[in-house]
């Protein structure tokens, strides 16, 4: 599960980076913050180490302090950085100069944006040879060698574009060749792959281990994903509120977590295909402490279930776990038994109506842009009962969200298009409809920053919808908002605030609360969890569990993250430009035999399991929808392709197996056949 | 591309059709007929009969407003009530004045306000940028004529090196008539500065802030050389459109500054032709003014989407 | 025991819910009130902020209370002390007609303290309302009011001041009708785009979805979120309105005589400048100039503390 760890070299060299100690504070409203409270680790030569944590545990503070790049209103409060052996923070700027081109790079989120719109790539690629060696000629031929090994395939005229013509991936790929083009001794990457769709995300990180193999540079990768972390790194850290946790071989800290917060992040993920009517997720009981907040002596006390007197008064030191597996924890051999916060899943019994909630037929979506027809949705199929989850897949590009929006009558679909709801037609747009079909279906959004509107307190956000969806007032509405407030385990002291006082998780579960309002038959959740914490997530699905089996309330779970996707829904439904690519029950989309998109778009995405599965590479990026490719819309791309037939003929999207439906021309006998080998790559 | 310039170039025409239709109606709009109000009380029907008859406002509104934009299209912009000569013979030349001055002040405030504004920008909260930002905009709402009743005292009349009016003698040479313009241009300079500074300074703060800047940064770049390789050419985009809208300004909204400065522009024209009531002149000029003016935008329109590599190439996908 | 007081589990305990304990508050109402106060604070010790309360305080006492401050009947002629000097009978001295400067000065800032944010306001109300709807509603509404805003801001302010001045002939009224004539258009622009970018916010969609009908998206949800905005232009048009009034005054077209208008005070005496008679043109201009700073070092010291 880690990568191939290197021969340890007997030649001794300075580690690539070294951090003793290291304390950082913010200056915000005039007063000093505490982000890092003394960080020590080392990363020796050609080593990937990888840092996790959640929001506002100092990880991006210490990756750029590793540069010596903070924000004005930052500084080194204590301690030392070392790279390549060298003082960092007694270095002049000059010299942090040199160090930043020839010694350490970095890759962070959002590649687009990390490009200059206005200067050509190839331009911002040769500057930095132009850097590195002050003669200059050559540096466009350098950089010409340096993206094709970043494996873009016409570099010369990628060089002349700017970076608004290429995809995401494209311009990471960019961004790493600026970041390898020097060959630094560290290259820190800062969740290089958040926002990048599955499949570039595969291919954005195996050409990372590939590179990294070649060029031996060590990594700082940072990260939020453990499944991210287990496929690149070799050893790991765990930072809370700006203290490392616990440190280790990441096969080791997988398998034997020695910390409490380890021991409730690893909880927190749905791992091994568990399914939500096995097992509930773990949650890690309090929040993430605040920038600067006064904590015990023990960060983790608060938080923690075997916390004890000793732990507020004594902050543990580094206890040997094993060869080169530490925790800060007075109990770090019993840290596994820590009590788990949440009980048996609730029941959830099949509904007895037979007649589907939602059902949509023919459903199509074109929308018109400068003359340009973009086809946004194709004849989707299906149907949703009671008090089931269907999830929704799809990466950029495939409608999920059009979809979503369309379900709700935010935007209305294509004439012919039939969408039902208990068997009667629902009208295009919202308007139209009437009220009983507005409650009954509604949305949780993926940002409850931007879903609740900042200037409302919650008792009026949700007083407002409930009057509005149940026509309620006076007592008996207040009535209902606690026992609103109270179903999602919202407190109602806090009734008078206004959401930017609260946490991410408590906004989404007013945003919850809301949709709830008038007893929903269905909810559409739009990504509901992706904007929080892997701790927060964990609780909210859990939410969304109980409030299913209490009221019998259908799902159409959107999400990227097929594991969280695959934990909750009953059937998965796979988009692909537009089109239902696979609609089944979810254990059998996830096993053989499953569509060829499937496939690939399961081997991509990381996980932190003990199973490395084959990557299946995807040729080519994803066409546009204003020109969809001809006959089966995948065939450009499709691994198990057979040939004209592919793409000359539109596969029908037809059942192979009792209520499992795909669309492709091989039979279920057939793919099951071909899948128990991965595909050879597609020249 | 040029789809876009078409569009630009229709709506354009729109407006100033508009504009006509509102100058034209809008200055109609107090009841009596337009030889009255020239003649007076006391003047008698038949000479007011006679004076409509020749000017043409004897006719239907519509038609009046029919006449003049036919007249438009073939260049004739009519004739001045009060002078009885063509009013292209008073509009361009006053035109050409008023350029002179536009063009002397532009070519310093310019420089002078991207330079201020990137100043600002680049020591963000410090004393430098309270003192450009406050100064700046300080100087901009302050009227125009407050700056030259100020200037003239104190540089024509006490210290007296400088000339208080904006007139040069007639057949003076090109330094001497920029002698002439320094006083009004540098008011000019006063006025427009603030408003050019803000923003540069504000498109300078964005870029800044942008990650591309930190890209540049931690590649190990000088800060120089971030600032000007990276992030002045996005910061400057903006300020693009800022500068052609003063263009208007400047052509025609110097009433003031002509006035104390005794400068036939075309600021002047308009005033002269208010007061009188000399319609022909007020309505073509006005509409020159906008012509100006939309040509400014327009340019600086196109300017911008040359220099913006979003606009000028397309997306891929 | 964490700094924000709520021990763990106190109003849920974790064995209760399968859902997990998060009675999490983020920066909590009491962090509120001290981020309220630090911003007060920072207001207070801005040097601009104070300064801009100073001057227009200043000028604001001297609308009100002009006539007790002033040394003499500021209307009050007399041809036989015409254009005297600065002396100590009359400190700024006297203008054409004999009248004390200095009273002038100070009476003058009523006119122009009335006006100017009386037809500021008029156009923030009309432009806010504009702004709201060409934002929301877009297509040919938009589009139409955008053509019709742009052939008015083709044109030049004083033009516009001229225009009218023919239209309507020369009077208060006018420079109120001025004002809010090319003010609002500029003001609408503003809100327009704040309303475009509240729009992509959810919270628009979810009202939306609760059958909520227009008027009340547009004042009840978004209007309260674009306040900060129109807050911001209407500070700024103070500055530039009373800048137009003071123009207009000078070109005659505004406030007419005998009243002790800045503007036209300077309107009727610069051309005496040449002459050596400075005084009754240099202290109206040095009192416009001041109160156009005043209110922008306030302005200014408010979105100096806002920002941070």
């Amino acid at each position: 599960m880690s990568a191939t760890a290197p021969e340890p070299t007997t030649v001794r060299t300075a580690p690539a980076l070294e951090l003793h100690d290291l304390e950082v504070a913010y200056r915000v409203r005039g007063v000093w913050r505490d982000v890092l409270r003394g960080v020590t680790l080392s990363i020796a030569r050609n080593e990937a180490y990888g840092l996790v944590g959640e929001s506002g545990c100092g990880k991006s503070t210490a990756a750029f302090a590793a540069l010596r790049y903070l924000p004005r209103n930052g500084r080194v409060m204590g301690g030392s950085i070392h790279v390549d052996g060298e003082d960092l923070l007694s270095m002049n700027d000059a010299q942090v100069r040199q160090l930043r081109v020839s010694k350490v790079s970095m890759v962070y989120q959002n590649p687009t944006a990390a490009l200059n719109p206005s200067i050509r790539i190839g331009d911002q690629v040769a500057e930095v040879y132009a850097l590195a060696d002050a003669a200059g000629d050559g540096s466009d031929e350098r950089a010409r060698e340096m993206l094709s090994k970043v494996q873009i395939a016409d570099p010369a005229s990628v060089m002349r574009r700017y970076p608004h013509q290429l995809s995401g991936g494209m311009n990471q790929r960019v961004v790493i060749a600026m970041a390898l083009a020097t060959n630094p001794s560290l290259l820190i990457l800062d969740e290089p792959t958040t926002g990048l769709d599955a499949t570039v995300e595969g291919e954005v990180l195996d050409l990372i281990r590939t590179l990294r193999e070649e060029f031996e540079t060590s990594l700082l990768f940072i990260t939020h994903n453990l499944g991210v972390m287990a496929k690149m790194c070799d050893r790991m850290g765990v930072l809370y509120a700006g203290r490392l946790v616990e440190e280790g071989p990441v096969a080791e800290v997988f398998d034997r977590p020695s910390h409490p917060y380890t021991v409730g992040l690893l909880r927190c993920i749905p791992r091994g295909g568990v399914r939500k009517d096995k097992e509930t997720l773990d949650t890690i009981p309090g929040f993430l402490p605040q920038l600067g907040a006064d904590l015990p002596a023990c960060v983790f006390a608060d938080r923690c279930g075997l916390a004890e007197e000793i732990c507020r008064k004594q902050e543990p030191p580094f206890h040997r776990v094993s060869d080169g597996h530490c925790s800060r924890c007075h109990f770090y051999d019993r840290a596994n038994t820590l009590p788990r916060t949440t009980g048996a899943p609730p029941v959830l019994g099949e509904s007895a109506r037979q007649e589907p909630v939602l059902q949509a037929r023919g459903v199509q979506k074109t929308f018109h842009q400068e003359g340009h027809a973009i086809h946004a949705l194709n004849d989707v199929e299906f149907a949703l009962k009671e008090g089931e989850t269907l999830g929704l897949v799809g990466e950029s590009g495939s409608g999920k969200t059009t979809l979503a929006r369309l379900l709700i009558g935010l935007s209305p679909p294509d004439e012919g298009s039939v969408v039902e709801l208990d068997g009667a037609q629902l009208a295009p747009t919202v308007n139209q409809r009437k009220r009983d079909q507005v409650r009954a279906l509604q949305i949780v959004f993926q940002n409850p920053d931007s879903a609740l509107n900042r200037r409302f307190s919650i008792h009026r956000i949700l007083g407002r919808a409930l009057t509005m969806l149940t026509g309620q007032r006076g007592e008996q509405r207040e009535e209902r908002l606690r026992q609103l407030a109270h179903s999602v385990r919202f407190d109602v002291r806090l009734i008078g605030a206004r959401p930017a006082q609260l946490s991410g998780g408590l906004k989404q579960r007013v945003a919850i609360a809301r949709a709830f309002a008038g007893d929903p038959r269905i909810v559409v959740c739009d990504e509901p969890t992706s904007a929080l914490d892997v701790s927060v997530q964990a609780a909210i699905l859990n939410l969304l569990v109980e409030l299913q089996a209490k009221q019998k309330v259908a799902y159409l779970f959107i999400s990227h993250d097929l594991g969280v996707v695959r934990y909750l829904s009953d059937r998965i439904a796979v988009l692909y430009l537009g089109r239902l690519m696979e609609l089944g029950p979810a254990d059998q989309v996830f096993e053989s035999p499953q569509h060829p998109y499937t496939e690939a778009l399961a081997s991509a995405v990381p996980t932190a399991e003990g199973t490395e599965r084959e990557r299946i590479r995807l040729v080519g990026e994803i066409p546009s929808a204003s020109s969809p490719p001809s006959g089966c819309v995948f065939h450009t791309r499709c691994p198990r392709y057979i040939g004209d037939v592919c793409k000359t003929q539109e596969p029908e999207l037809r059942e192979v197996e009792p209520g499992h439906f795909w669309r492709c021309h091989y039979s279920a006998e057939q793919l099951r056949e071909l899948q128990k080998t991965p595909p050879k790559p597609r020249v | 591309m040029t789809r876009f310039i078409a569009k630009r170039l229709g709506l354009g025409l729109i407006t100033l059709w508009l504009l006509s239709v509102l100058v034209f109606f809008g200055t109609q709009v107090l009841p009596g007929d337009v030889a009255r109000r020239i003649l007076g009380p006391f003047a008698s029907p038949s000479a007011v009969n006679a004076l409509n008859k020749q000017l043409g406002t004897d006719k239907s509104i519509f038609v009046q407003y029919l006449n003049w934009i036919t007249g438009l299209f073939h260049g004739d912009l009519g004739t001045s009530v009060a002078t009885r000569t063509s009013v292209s013979s008073i509009v361009f030349p006053a035109l050409w004045h008023s350029a002179k001055l536009a063009i002397l002040a532009f070519i310093i405030v310019v420089p002078l306000g991207i330079l201020g504004g990137v100043v600002a920008a680049l020591y963000e909260g410090r004393f430098r940028d309270r003192l450009i930002s406050v100064g700046g905009l300080s100087a901009t709402t302050v009227p125009e004529f407050v700056w030259s009743v100020v200037f003239i005292l104190v540089f024509a009349l006490w210290l007296g090196i400088l000339p208080s009016t904006a007139t040069a003698p007639p057949g003076s040479g090109f330094l001497t008539q920029i002698e002439y313009l320094v006083l009004p241009a540098l008011c000019l300079v006063f006025v427009l500065f603030g408003y050019i500074a803000r923003m540069a300074r504000a498109g300078t703060i964005e870029s800044l802030e942008a990650d591309y800047t930190r890209t540049a940064v931690i590649k190990g770049l000088p800060y120089r050389t971030v600032v000007r390789r990276h992030v002045l050419r996005n910061s400057l985009l903006p300020t693009i459109a800022v500068v052609a809208t003063q263009a208007g300004y400047l052509i025609g909204g110097l009433v003031a500054i002509e006035l104390v400065f005794n400068y036939q522009g075309i600021g002047q024209v308009l005033y002269r032709a208010a007061i009188q009531k000399d319609f022909p002149v007020l309505q073509s000029a006005v509409l020159i003014v906008g012509v100006v003016y939309l040509v400014a935008t327009l340019l600086a329109d196109l300017a911008y989407s040359l220099l913006n590599p979003r606009i000028r190439f397309e997306s891929s996908s | 025991m964490s700094s924000f007081g709520e021990p763990i589990g106190s109003s849920v305990t974790a064995a209760e819910s399968p859902a997990g304990a998060e009675p999490a508050l983020g920066p909590g109402p009491d962090e509120a009130k001290v981020i309220r106060r630090e911003r007060l604070a920072l207001l207070l010790r801005s040097k601009t902020f104070i300064a801009g309360v100073v001057i227009l305080g200043f000028w604001i006492v001297c609308a009100i209370f002009g006539s007790l401050l002033a040394p003499d009947d500021p209307l009050r002629t007399n041809p036989v002390s015409a254009l005297q000097a600065p002396s100590s009978a009359h400190l700024f001295g006297t203008d054409t007609l004999g009248r004390d400067v200095l009273s002038r000065v100070l009476v003058g800032a009523r006119d122009i303290l009335i006006v100017a944010p009386l037809a500021t306001l008029l156009a923030t109300a009309m432009g806010t309302l504009l702004g709201l709807v060409t934002g929301y509603f877009r297509g040919f509404v938009d589009d139409s009011l955008g053509r019709l805003i742009d052939a008015i801001l083709a044109v030049p302010v004083v033009i516009v001041g001229l225009l009218s001045m023919v239209a309507l002939g020369p009077s208060t009224v006018t420079v109120i009708f001025v004002i809010a004539v090319v003010f609002t258009p500029v003001i609408a622009r503003t809100v327009r785009a704040a309303v475009l970018s509240e729009v992509q916010y959810e919270y628009v969609a979810a009202a939306r979805l609760r059958n909520e009908r227009a008027p009340y998206i547009l004042f009840g949800e978004i209007l309260p979120n674009v306040m900060g905005p129109v807050l911001v232009e209407f500070t700024v048009r103070l500055g530039y309105a009373i800048f137009t009034i003071a123009t207009l005054s000078f070109l005659g077209f505004g406030i007419q005589p005998p009243a002790p208008d800045w503007g036209l005070q300077i309107y009727q005496h610069y051309g005496l400048i040449s002459g050596g008679y400075w005084w009754p043109v240099l202290f109206p201009a040095l009192a416009i100039a001041s109160l156009v700073i005043g209110v922008n070092l306030l302005s200014d010291g408010i979105s100096q503390a806002f920002e941070r």
